[in-house]
């Protein structure tokens, strides 16, 4: 589902990423673990396009993208692929002046160009899905942050995308609002659907993904099943990681 | 007050009120052109490219940093010996137009600025391209920010309308300057005529704050 090549990207002369190949596989659960300042957000970003990468190729489903290219129909392929791939950001940054319905069927709406009955239709199935079916017509401001989680969740998967991608989603949330979003997206899972998640939620990473990728330094240094990988890290680097991860009382 | 003087004010009245006439719609034309102008200034201003960026940039600098009168004797006193002739009121309502959207582009640049980056990016993220994403996600809550300092801009340039006077455009301000030649009834005239003004300025300031009502409606709703 996708693919990357030698995905390189970096900020002013520091290597963030470094060549990195990375498959997902249709209806995969990719989880992305690292330090801080590993890269792996930039690597989520690089996936749909929110940061240009400097080298290197990306394809999602059958839209191939090539690094360092320019123009209209490079641009235009960047609109297709972005439709394929939903971004749940960590800030979830819902829209602030549209109500939660609103904001679902922004995309089915302006981008997909759906009339206006079967997208409230279908912005109200999904509002359900994420446990808000009473708060379509609540701004964002009125939410709590899981709640805006969700809601943004419902906006992704609007635009019914072939793949989606979460950018620490829970890292903003106060603690007791954790389990919400976390629940949301581990029935998104269930579903089959292919879906890569950069956490800290290591226990989360544990059980829902079916593969962990450990990055760090801008290179993936260890990659597998999520269980094994937990138990029995191969790498120094990822067992130093997860020492201190777990060690710390989390989990 | 004795009853030539009521007189004289009900005379002038038709007169005067003929002068607001002019004043608002030289307001309203400026508003309205400076604001295209204005955007498009906005737009090149914010825009990477410095080909775009840099001439805006001088443009704002150069009207923010010169009198309005001189823009105004620039257009119609000046303009006629480059060959371009222009009445009274067409070069009224470039002058004001030219002006306007200089100090709108500016609250305009400061208001897109201010958006939060994750808007964009939440916009990108769903597909929408950049003209949707300016209209449908940028602009409406630019408009929030930008209302309050659009509105006072509006409000001073009713009254700098006044300056029009001194280019032959019979408004409020010109209107008076007349009556009182014929009459010397100096005070009571200007007074007159201020009067106008404050009540122009006051209706546009009750607009001013129910449209930013309207404008705030999400956040107020907020529990």
């Amino acid at each position: 589902m996708i693919e990357v090549r030698q995905l390189s990207k970096s900020f002013r002369g520091q290597t963030v990423l470094d060549r990195i190949d990375l498959d997902v596989a249709a209806g995969e659960v990719v989880a992305i673990i690292g330090p801080s300042g590993s890269g792996k957000t930039t690597l989520l970003r690089c996936l749909n396009l929110l940061e240009e990468p400097d080298a290197g190729s990306i394809r999602v489903g059958d839209i191939h993208l090539e690094a360092g290219r320019g123009g209209r129909r490079h641009r235009d392929q960047i609109r297709r692929l972005r439709q394929q791939v939903g971004f749940v950001f960590q800030n979830f940054n819902l829209f602030p002046h549209r109500t939660a319905l609103e904001n679902v069927i922004e995309g089915p709406l302006i981008v997909l160009g759906e009339p206006r009955a079967k997208a409230l239709e279908r912005g109200h199935q999904l509002l359900a899905k994420v446990g808000l079916a009473d708060k379509a017509e609540a701004y964002p401001q009125s939410l709590s942050g899981g709640q805006q989680q969700r809601v943004a969740i419902a906006r992704a998967l609007a635009m019914q995308p072939a793949v989606m991608l979460f950018d620490e989603p829970t890292s903003a949330l106060d603690p007791e609002r954790v389990g919400e979003v976390l629940a949301t997206i581990r029935a998104l899972a269930e579903e089959h659907r292919t879906l890569v998640i950069v956490t800290h939620e290591m226990g989360f990473a544990r059980d829902v993904a079916n593969r962990v990728v450990f990055i760090d330094q801008g290179t993936i240094v260890e990659q597998g099943d999520a269980r094994a990988l937990f138990a029995n890290p191969r790498q120094a680097r990822t067992r130093q990681f997860l020492r201190k991860f777990l060690g710390d009382g989390r989990h | 007050m004795n009853a030539d003087l009521a007189a004289l004010i009900l005379d002038s009245l038709p007169y005067l009120l003929r002068g607001a006439l002019y004043t608002v719609l030289l307001s309203l034309g400026g508003m309205f052109f400076g604001l295209l102008l204005g955007f498009a200034l906005a737009l090149m201003r914010l825009s990477p490219l410095r080909l775009l960026s840099w001439p805006a940039r001088v443009y704002v600098s150069f009207i923010r940093g010169t009198p309005l009168l001189v823009q105004l004797f620039m257009i119609y006193y000046g303009l006629p010996q480059l060959g371009i002739q222009l009445d009274p009121i067409p070069s009224a309502l470039i002058g004001f137009s030219l002006n306007m959207a200089a100090y709108l582009s500016e609250i305009l640049r400061g208001a897109i600025g201010a958006i939060d980056r994750g808007q964009w990016e939440a916009a990108a993220s769903i597909g929408m391209s950049g003209s949707q994403t300016l209209r449908r996600v940028i602009l409406p809550q630019a408009a929030r920010t930008a209302l309050p300092p659009m509105g006072n801009s509006f409000i001073s340039l009713v009254k700098d309308t006044s300056l029009a006077a001194t280019i032959q455009v019979p408004e409020l301000f010109r209107q008076a300057q007349l009556i009182t030649a014929r009459t010397f009834e100096i005070f009571t005239l200007y007074l007159a005529a201020a009067l106008i003004y404050w009540v122009l300025a006051s209706g546009l300031s009750w607009l001013q704050n129910h449209l930013e009502r309207r404008a705030s409606r999400h956040s107020r709703e907020a529990g």
